[in-house]
């Protein structure tokens, strides 16, 4: 379970650039469940997930993954409980290796790695049913380098290095962002193949609409650096994106409201 | 031919610090300018306690110990005070000519009155084969040479092969992942820059045992003997590149290898036919510099072929 207490996160604190980008955020994710995070720009969503993969430090709150406190963790050593996939293809696989190479680096995943003799590497039929799995042909190239691959194969490829090891926690940072319809298409395939399969905790932040109506159990909505609606069970089935539009639309509706009326109640008072 | 035997054994002794200069620069993309001053600080630490009467294996190791040190500290700087590779080079390079010079007490040891690990493999030689000169088609060769020949061989093959061993091991793969791409390194769980660290204590280990087989080799330690070495280096992967042509990580180590000692050859020829050894340094400088370029240059032909086709 991940459980996330009131995170804070500032940069450029004190400066003209001060960007508040999390300003207090609570999110419980039970094991199993598959979150997905939507948000305009700028909302946080991307410095929620950083924060929990350890690419930025928070100012306050904690962390907690599998019971364990990861606050103060170095990114290396989170890596042990979460497996990530980034928004750019090119970086969650080693492009000068083969992709039999990436997988066995991924499957010593929050392990010791010692001067044994990498076990993958020796054993290739294991690694070819998993690769077989994800229905691309790759198994039958587990000797090409993987920067001669496409964008889409080398983010399933990127999914299966973050999942071989089961993770306490899959993260998803808009990973179909950068690929052409047809490849995004395939890589949400895949990933709804392997979250549900394995039943695995999942947070993916997306802005894709569809991607936020149609995948996971739950949803959460970000707005300028704070949780502004968390949608499940039934509510989150019926969900359709015209729904979400009008839901940010009335965000932000509510804002003009708040500083206009500010306006009038400064006018008048002071 | 005692010319070429020479330049062979000298490509072999050469071939370890390119073995480490392949481990930095192939695999991170690292290029340590500290490598030039570690060489001598290899050959330094052995001549001083060769002449102290430390018997001359634990005297090389000892050196090795040395240049890894050497390398931890540049590897320190770069990654733990995030100094710009090229300049933590060059710190620990401008630093450790002044340890040079005050480990040997002076800008060079000579060597011919101690027992070096070249006497071993020469004496070896004489008493497994009783001969003194072997005959090789019509050449006589001294058996000493071609010992300390086969003596400086054995352990270019030794490490290219453990080389070749390691990256196959959980480790070398975490460490060449590093290399290549450190972000989805460290989303597997391997921090980089502890592997880039530790690269570079192996690659400056490599280059100071090099050094220290060099000096006994030659009979001396100077302080200037490590000057260009970076480059020689860089030449050698490159030579071994281009020979071996191959993603196969083994057959590059071999290419290395290989690279080396032609190198070497190629550089005896050319004494011989007259080249002045002053301007080795330059003409090993333009070599590398051609390789550099050359594939950026072919490709921009190619097009303008291709266009005109």
């Amino acid at each position: 379970m991940l459980d996330i207490r009131g995170i804070v996160k500032t940069f450029h604190p004190g400066t003209e650039n001060e960007v508040r980008a999390l300003q207090g955020v609570d999110l419980r994710v039970e094991d199993g469940s598959f979150v997905v995070v939507i948000g305009t720009n700028g909302s946080g969503k991307s410095t929620l997930q950083n924060a929990v993969s350890g690419s930025a430090v928070v100012d306050e709150g904690t962390i907690l993954l599998a019971g364990r406190d990861i606050t103060r963790w170095p990114e290396h050593r989170r890596a042990a409980l979460i497996g990530r996939v980034f928004q750019n293809p090119f970086s969650g696989t080693a492009p000068g290796m083969s992709v039999g190479e990436n997988l066995a680096l991924a499957e010593r995943r929050g392990l010791r790695r010692t001067l044994r003799r990498n076990a993958s590497l020796r054993s290739r039929d294991a690694l070819a049913e998993r690769v077989r799995r994800l229905g691309m042909g790759l198994e039958d190239r587990l000797d090409t380098e993987i920067g001669s691959l496409s964008g889409g194969q080398r983010q399933a490829l990127t999914l299966l290095m973050a999942t071989m090891r089961r993770p306490e926690l899959l993260l998803l940072d808009e990973h179909t962002a950068a690929l052409d319809p047809r490849a995004a298409e395939m890589v949400i395939r895949v990933t709804d193949d392997l979250v549900r399969g394995g039943k695995l905790t999942t947070l993916m932040v997306t802005h894709s609409m569809q991607q936020a109506v149609s995948l996971g159990d739950r949803l959460v909505m970000m707005h300028r650096g704070r949780v502004v609606a968390d949608i499940s069970g039934a509510e989150k089935q019926r969900l359709r994106p015209g729904d979400l539009l009008d839901r940010f639309d009335a965000i932000r509706r509510r804002e003009q409201i708040d500083l206009s009326a500010a306006e009038m109640l400064r006018e008048t008072y002071i | 031919m005692s010319l070429l035997t020479g330049a062979l054994t000298m490509g072999c002794i050469l071939a370890l610090m390119a073995l480490g200069v392949f481990l930095t620069f192939r695999i991170f993309g690292f290029a340590d300018l500290a490598t030039d001053s570690v060489l001598t600080l290899g050959a330094a630490t052995a001549a001083v306690l060769l002449t102290r009467g430390v018997p001359p294996v634990p005297a090389t190791l000892a050196a090795t110990g040395a240049g890894m040190l050497a390398g931890c500290v540049t590897g320190a700087l770069h990654t733990r005070l995030k100094i710009n590779n090229l300049l933590s080079g060059i710190l620990v390079m401008t630093g450790l000519y002044s340890v040079n010079l005050r480990i040997m007490g002076g800008s060079n040891v000579p060597l011919s009155q101690t027992a070096t690990m070249i006497d071993m493999a020469t004496a070896v030689a004489r008493r497994l084969t009783g001969v003194e000169t072997v005959r090789i088609s019509v050449w006589e060769i001294p058996a000493g040479d071609l010992a300390v020949l086969v003596g400086a061989f054995l352990p270019a093959c030794l490490i290219g092969l453990a080389l070749r061993a390691f990256f196959r091991t959980d480790f070398g793969v975490a460490l060449r992942a590093s290399g290549d791409n450190a972000q989805s390194a460290l989303a597997q769980g391997v921090s980089a820059p502890d592997m880039l660290l530790i690269s570079l204590m192996l690659s400056g280990g490599l280059s100071a045992l090099a050094g220290a087989l060099m000096a006994q080799y030659q009979g001396f330690a100077d302080v200037q003997m490590g000057v260009g070495t970076l480059v020689l280096g860089l030449a050698s992967v490159i030579i071994g590149q281009a020979l071996v042509r191959t993603r196969s990580l083994g057959i590059a180590i071999a290419g290395v290898v290989m690279g080396s000692v032609l190198f070497r050859l190629l550089v005896s020829i050319a004494l011989r036919w007259g080249l002045n050894p002053n301007d080795l340094k330059l003409i090993t400088a333009l070599f590398v510099l051609a390789t550099l370029v050359a594939p950026d240059v072919a490709a921009r032909f190619g097009k303008r072929g291709a266009r005109r086709a």
